[in-house]
Order: structure tokens, then sequence, then C-alpha cells
């Protein structure tokens, strides 16, 4: 059986700056891992990596089992060989932003039916309908003709969760969803991450929510300075942090 | 009653304007109105294209494209549109490989020169319109576009060229207007559109200030459709941005 997601030796600079320093990671079908750290730990990066977003120096990323082909040019640089491959398994790996990053020319279905219709082909007419299921799970199917603008920060995320199920992902990468958003809307976005993690989907949060990591990850990962620092079951990581860095980081972060 | 009796009822002269003469060359200026709309849309239709074109070049990272859509701007836009109407109309036939080949039959007439100077110069504008609205696309969104597995032609045909043209719409309008009254430059190669045959009645009657009012009158009435048609397409393609939402 196949894993998830496997990822090999990865590394990471911009520039001097060394992000990502030989990070290695694996995920069961069905796992939630949530990676924390402080800002700067190269949480972000790491997640990028994963859809080539950021294109890493070095390392390899299996998807299904399936290697992303990698190049190097003249000048060294890693870059997807095959463009082709690299699209197709990005529609295996939804990504949420955090800034949502909806179209802002397209109404909420639209937005959530673009991929399935224009990358994966898929029928019109069965696509909004499945669009309509999703905004219905993500309770926001009234607003389904509305741009995108008139929709508050919470409820954006949650189209872009929709839209990142439309296409049927087999892994969802969520970058910060709750960063951006106020206080007061960050729990019906989490509400909706907790049940897509209860019906058992295969997810990577990097998150600065401790409570959803450790109500809800099976699996918890430190980053500090490009390297996973320490890594375990929620259980391990929040009730017996080994590191010295992990404490103090929990400190700071769960006294707020 | 029919306009010539109509015309006929009004004073002989009015705030010493000859008020009869303006209404009689009412109807031979508006016969200029088509020729003027012909040539403002031929040269936009062409025009945008070659634009599009030299704007995608202008943000490739080859630089021998770069170069020459810069320098195509550089020239059109730093040039008076009459210089180049002349330098089209009165130059190409210094070239012989010009009069000898296929396009000299279309050349030779002032009304393909017309449209060639045209549509050059508004390619030159349009294109840095273009450019501002694709480097105006936020790039969030032409991210999360990538991360769901659009690239290439996809991802400009669905998504960055649909925002940049929203963001362009505003600027665009403006060159619109800006055509519409540059196609009156084309009357001093002999074109008979508005200007043209405001400048043959005036030659006929010496009565400048009239003649040169109505036609004034004119560009504006088409200029204020102009601006509707804008207005809705801002209505109609961007709901969501405010200045359309004041408008409405």
């Amino acid at each position: 059986m196949n894993k998830a997601l496997e990822i090999n030796h990865l590394k990471k600079s911009f520039g001097d700056l060394e992000v990502l320093k030989d990070i290695s990671l694996n995920a069961e079908k069905g796992d939630v891992i949530c990676i924390i750290g402080s800002s700067g730990s190269g949480k972000s990066t790491l997640l990028r990596c994963i859809n080539l977003l950021d294109i890493p120096d070095s390392g390899e990323v299996w998807v299904n089992g399936e290697l992303i082909k990698m190049s190097k040019n003249k000048a060294g640089n890693y870059y997807p060989q095959d463009q082709d491959q690299v699209d197709r398994i990005r529609t295996k790996l939804a990504m949420v932003f955090q800034s949502f990053n909806l179209w802002s020319h397209m109404t909420v279905i639209q937005n959530v039916v673009e991929a399935p219709i224009h990358v994966q082909k898929i029928d019109k007419n069965k696509a909004n309908k499945l669009g309509l299921e999703l905004l219905a799970k993500v309770g926001i199917t009234e607003k389904a003709d509305q741009f995108p603008s008139s929709l508050s920060g919470g409820q954006q995320q949650r189209v872009a969760i929709a839209r990142a199920l439309a296409i049927e992902p087999d892994i969802l990468l969520f970058d910060e969803p709750t960063s951006s958003l106020d206080p007061e809307l960050v729990g019906e976005v989490l509400r909706v991450m907790q049940s897509l993690a209860e019906e058992g989907r295969t997810m990577i949060v990097v998150t600065h929510e401790m409570g959803f990591a450790k109500g809800v990850a099976s699996k918890v990962i430190f980053l500090h300075n490009g390297h996973i620092e320490e890594q375990g079951t929620p259980d391990e990581l929040f009730n017996a942090p080994k590191s010295e860095r992990l404490k103090r980081f929990l400190e700071s972060n769960l006294a707020i | 009653m029919n306009f010539v009796d109509f015309c006929e009822s009004l004073p002989n002269e009015f705030l010493g304007l000859k008020v009869q003469l303006m209404c009689n060359s009412t109807p031979k200026l508006l016969g200029g109105v088509p020729l003027t709309i012909e040539l403002v849309l031929i040269s936009l239709l062409i025009g945008f294209l070659l634009a599009l074109g030299l704007a995608l070049m202008r943000i490739s990272k080859n630089r021998f494209l770069n170069v020459i859509s810069r320098s195509y701007v550089f020239y059109f836009r730093g040039t008076p549109l009459l210089v180049q109407i002349f330098l089209i109309y009165y130059g190409l036939a210094q070239f012989d490989f010009i009069k000898e080949s296929f396009v000299w039959p279309f050349f030779r007439e002032a009304y393909w020169c017309g449209i060639l100077a045209l549509t050059l110069n508004t390619a030159a504008y349009t294109a840095e319109i273009i450019r501002g609205g694709l480097q105006s696309v936020p790039y969030g969104q032409i991210e999360s576009a990538r991360a769901i597995g659009m690239s290439g032609i996809l991802l400009y045909r669905r998504i960055i060229l649909p925002i940049a043209f929203r963001q362009a719409l505003p600027a665009y309008g403006n060159e619109m207007i800006l055509m519409v009254k540059g196609t009156s430059l084309v009357s001093t190669i002999t074109l008979m559109e508005i200007t043209g045959i405001a400048r043959y009645i005036i030659a006929k009657y010496w009565t400048p200030v009239e003649i040169f009012l109505v036609a004034g009158v004119i560009y504006l009435v088409i200029n204020f459709l102009v601006t509707q048609i804008i207005k809705y397409a801002e209505i109609r393609f961007t709901p969501y941005l405010e200045h359309a939402k004041k408008t409405r």
C-alpha cells in the first residue's frame, strides 16, 4: 500500500537563507498532520514545496506512490520536468490559502466548479450539482451567486475549502487557513476542517491553532529553523514535550 | 414639417451665429458619422489584438521580445498621431518594395493609411493599459489557480486575462474616447469623416465657428454613447467593484 505522501530530504533556500534543511516526512491515508512552529520556521515553505508552488532545491516528493519528476537546469537549479505531471498531481493536492485567494471575477459557485469543469473536464451539470452539494457542506449555499468580495473572511475561506474539495483531491493542504480571520470567524472554519478530518481525509495543516492540532491531528510536527525539532502524537508533543524549544513554544502559545 | 422647412423656420442669425446654416449643415456632417465609427471600430479591434501580443511580449522574460515591445510603445506613444498619419500616407510611397508588393493596392488609399496609423497608435497605448491590467492581477489568485492544476494557456484564458481585462476596463474606456477624437486627424489626408466634411463646408462658406460647433456636438454625442457603453461594461463585468456599484 502506497503512502499518501512521502517527502524525502527536502531542502530549500531563499538566497543565503536556508529555510528547509533536509526534511523528511510521511503521511498515511487518513492522516491529519499538523505542522506547528514559530513564524520563519519554514512551515509554509514546506507545504508549498509539496505542490511545487515553491520549487525545492533538492529532495523528493511522492504523492500516492508517484514521484514528482524533477530535473536540474544548467545553473544547477531544480525544476519540474513535466508540467503536465505537476498539473495532474496538483489536482490530487488541493490547497487552502491563508488569504483565501478566491477568484474575484467569479461568483462563489463559479469559483467552486471552475477546476472540475476546465481542468478535469467534468460535465457542467454534474459539476454544478457537486458544487452546490459542497457549498451545502460548508454551510454557504445561499451565497452561491454572490461575488467573493461581498462575503466575510470566514465565508470566503469556507468557499475556498469547497473549491478545494471540488476536485476530489486525495490530500488537502492547509496553509494557515485561519490566520487572517477575525477571532470570532475562526471557529466556523475550524469546524469545517474538523468534519473533513472525521471523514477520514488526508490533511496536512500548517496552523497556529494549538487547540485544533491537539484535538484533531493524528500527528504533530514541530518545525524550528527549517528542521523537524520534534514529532509525534498530539499527546506526546503537547503533554510531554522533550525539547526545550518546543516547551518554550508551547508556553508562549498556550498562554494566550 | 420636413427638416428643410424646420431650418427655414429658425432665425437666420442668433448671437452672431448663422443658425440656419448650422441647421442645414447638420445632415451633411452626420453623413460623416458612419466613416468615423468605422475607423474607430476597425482600428480598435485590430489594435487591441496587436496590443495583447505587445503586452504579453512586454511581460515575457525573453529579452528580445521585451525590447521589441518597449521600442514599439516608445515610438508610437512618443510621436504625435498626426505625424504618424503623414509618415504613413506620404512616406510609404517612397519605398519601391512597398509599391511593388501586394499591400500597395491598400496603402495607395488614404482610407487604409488612416486605419493603419490609428491602429498602430492605439495598439501602443492599449498595450500599456493591458500590461497594467496584467501586472495588477493579485498574485494569490494566480497561485490558487496553479495549485488547483491550471497552467499555461488555460491559466491565462480562465484567470489571468479575465481579471486583467476587468482591471483595465476604465483605462481602456479612456482610450476608446481618445480614438473617437483621434479620427478627426485623418481628415488631413482627404478622408471625409466628420471633421473632413466640416472642413469642406467651411472652405465653401467660411463659417468655421458655426460648423465646428456642430461637429463638436456630434463628437460629444458619440462619446456620450461610448461612455454609456463603458459604464454598461463595467456594471456587467465588474459588478463587485465599488465604482461600478456607484455608477449603477
